[in-house]
């Protein structure tokens, strides 16, 4: 890619594929045609803005009017930066060219000023850069799955107490559990409490069981089944 | 005059400070009749609605029913129930059979004795005939004569062998004093167990699951169907008819079994008569419900109330509060029947540890009641 973005000018014009693809942004603006993004405001602060083909990089050229062709060493620098930026593929990213040639780079709510295209964003790429794989979602919904279905089991289940009673006989579908209240001041208990507080008074007196310690993976498996239940309710931890 | 707000000394200071009215208003209660008490309670829900103090519906003045007031005059009479006890064959400490034991003291403490005691269905908590027994043998304690509904609970074990060699058949009908009674037994699932390969512990324990996807919805079924109308069809259509079945007669919220899925055409059966109730278990709530000419009351469980579907709520329905976890009992409870002459029937729960609430034939006669729509309840 940086071969193709040394590349010179002309060549660029008539060049083919991906290459060429990239920069009809470019080319048109430069040449003062249609089909780019509206530019900014106009007047002292005039600029136009150019957008890669993939819709996620924009730089923004200081000094040209929206309707002005930018002059070739200005537009080689743009078409050179955006072949540049296209190195963080997700990312969405925009960079400014001021007058005096200056790039600024705003990425993430992070600002990169006088950058010099070529040289690394010191930027904390999740998974890469890559988005996740099919068969990573995959993998990560069935081990998720896993443990609700435990909770689920349990939730139905008279083996967490002794008495024969499970939790789902007062709340099925783990209604009226809120897991979302939580962490609130339970008044009966006279304390604040999480959600496992709860769970675990409910083995300890109406199933007449045993509490589970916080990181039982009875008690995770329990938790993730309520709020997998819950899904979609905003959190109001603290509400009665 | 009287806030909700107020401490117990302002209570007092304003009740020492009542007026010459109040105070005839007050003693006029002690000898008012039926007809006077209305009056009196509509003056002050009046009174308080105008002072902007309470939502109407939460100002109702529980009059607890005198003997002599039911059975008396109109030709009326009064019939009691416990229902949905899921009784557990583990000991006579076990928390169900504790609240069960309770029930039955509330029936035997009820004085003059009601004409009969309905046992709302699901006896038992897993069908098994030791629960059964327990629960016959807790039953027996009961002064008044009793009556026996079939639940799911006490069915699918043994798809109803046990419970009908102890009990009788799951329906049947009879008369009382000019009332025309039918029992159901509106649990009947369609076989899910047998291409599955299910045991009969397995079948009782996916139908004991309120929320378990894998069975099928509650029916009345087409032979029982056909029973009700030939069993009708001798009745005369002025004569007040009341149904026992143990899911409500109509459609609520499928998931829970909330639900009889052939209940438009029961209801179609029993359209012809002026004067129809329906009284159901299994929702262990306090729900109402009208539709047409039939009015629908739920039953109290002794053993744990059911939080309100999240959907499908009838509108008639002023829903009970939210139960305390910590307190056993509430939210449960026991109830009675005020049937009147016309057979139209005033609903009693008795709450335990609650303020009672009636719901009348009057109020859901004249759909005075206010439903959801204009009564928040607690959200589940």
């Amino acid at each position: 890619m940086k071969g193709v973005s040394r590349m010179g000018w002309k060549k660029i014009a008539t060049g083919a594929g991906l290459a060429a693809a990239l920069l009809v942004g470019v080319l048109a603006v430069s040449r003062g045609m249609g089909g780019e993004r509206p530019a900014m405001a106009e007047g002292r602060w005039a600029s136009r803005a150019v957008w890669a083909c993939d819709r996620r990089k924009l730089v923004i050229v200081e000094g040209v009017r929206p309707d002005e062709r930018i002059p070739e060493p200005r537009a080689r620098l743009v078409a050179d930066l955006l072949m540049d930026l296209m190195r963080y593929c997700e990312e969405e990213i925009t960079a400014r060219v001021g007058i005096d040639q200056a790039i600024t780079v705003t990425v993430r709510g992070r600002v990169f000023e006088n950058y010099v295209p070529g040289s690394e964003l010191p930027l904390q790429l999740a998974h890469a850069g890559k988005p996740h794989s099919a068969r990573e979602r995959a993998i990560w919904k069935a081990e998720l799955d896993t443990l609700v279905a435990e909770g689920d089991r349990l939730f139905h289940s008279d083996e967490i107490g002794t008495n024969g009673l499970a939790c789902a006989m007062c709340h099925p579908h783990a209604s009226n559990t809120h897991p979302e209240t939580y962490p609130k001041f339970q008044t009966q208990l006279k304390k604040v409490a999480l959600l496992r507080d709860m769970v675990n008074w409910c083995i300890m007196n109406p199933l007449e069981g045993e509490a589970l310690p916080g990181d039982d993976p009875r008690m995770k498996a329990l938790e993730a089944y309520m709020l997998w239940q819950r899904a979609g309710v905003a959190l109001s931890p603290g509400k009665h | 005059m009287y806030r909700n707000d107020m401490t117990r000394k302002e209570i007092e200071r304003a009740f020492a400070e009542r007026s010459k009215a109040d105070e005839d208003l007050i003693r006029s209660l002690a000898r008012c009749d039926r007809r006077h008490f209305l009056r009196v309670s509509m003056r002050f829900a009046g009174m308080a609605a105008a002072a902007g103090l309470v939502p109407a519906h939460s100002f109702q003045l529980v009059r607890v029913a005198r003997a002599s007031e039911v059975g008396g005059g109109e030709g009326g009479f009064r019939f009691a129930y416990v229902s949905d006890t899921h009784l557990y064959a583990r000991g006579e400490s076990h928390r169900f059979v504790r609240a069960a034991v309770k029930a039955v003291e509330d029936m035997n403490a009820l004085d003059p004795q009601p004409d009969f005691v309905l046992f709302g269905g699901d006896l038992a908590q897993l069908g098994r005939p030791d629960e059964l027994e327990l629960g016959r043998q807790i039953l027996s304690d009961l002064r008044a004569p009793v009556r026996m509904m079939v639940g799911e609970h006490d069915w699918y074990l043994d798809l109803g062998d046990k419970w009908r060699e102890m009990f009788g058949p799951d329906h049947y009908s009879f008369d009382h004093k000019g009332v025309h009674f039918v029992v159901l037994n509106s649990v009947i699932e369609e076989d899910f167990w047998t291409e599955k390969g299910y045991t009969p512990e397995e079948r009782m324990a996916i139908v004991a699951g309120l929320d378990d996807p894998r069975q099928n919805p509650f029916t009345v079924g087409e032979a029982q169907r056909r029973w009700l109308a030939a069993d009708l069809e001798k009745v005369d259509r002025k004569t007040p008819i009341i149904v026992f079945s143990h899911s409500p007669l109509y459609k609520l919220y499928r998931p829970w079994n909330f639900w009889t899925d052939d209940a438009e055409e029961v209801q179609a059966i029993l359209r012809p008569f002026e004067t129809v109730t329906v009284i159901h278990g299994h929702t262990h709530q306090l729900l109402t419900n009208k539709i047409g000419n039939i009015h629908f009351h739920g039953m109290l469980s002794t053993a744990w109330p059911w939080p309100y579907a999240p959907e499908g709520l009838p509108e008639y329905t002023v829903q009970m509060d939210r139960a305390d976890p910590f307190n056993q009992f509430d939210g449960c409870g026991d109830g009675q029947v005020m049937v009147h002459g016309s057979g139209r029937v005033d609903k009693h729960y008795n709450l335990w540890d609650r303020n009672p609430r009636v719901v009348t034939a009057q109020e859901l006669a004249a759909d005075a009641i206010p439903g959801p729509r204009a009564y928040a309840g607690p959200s589940y």
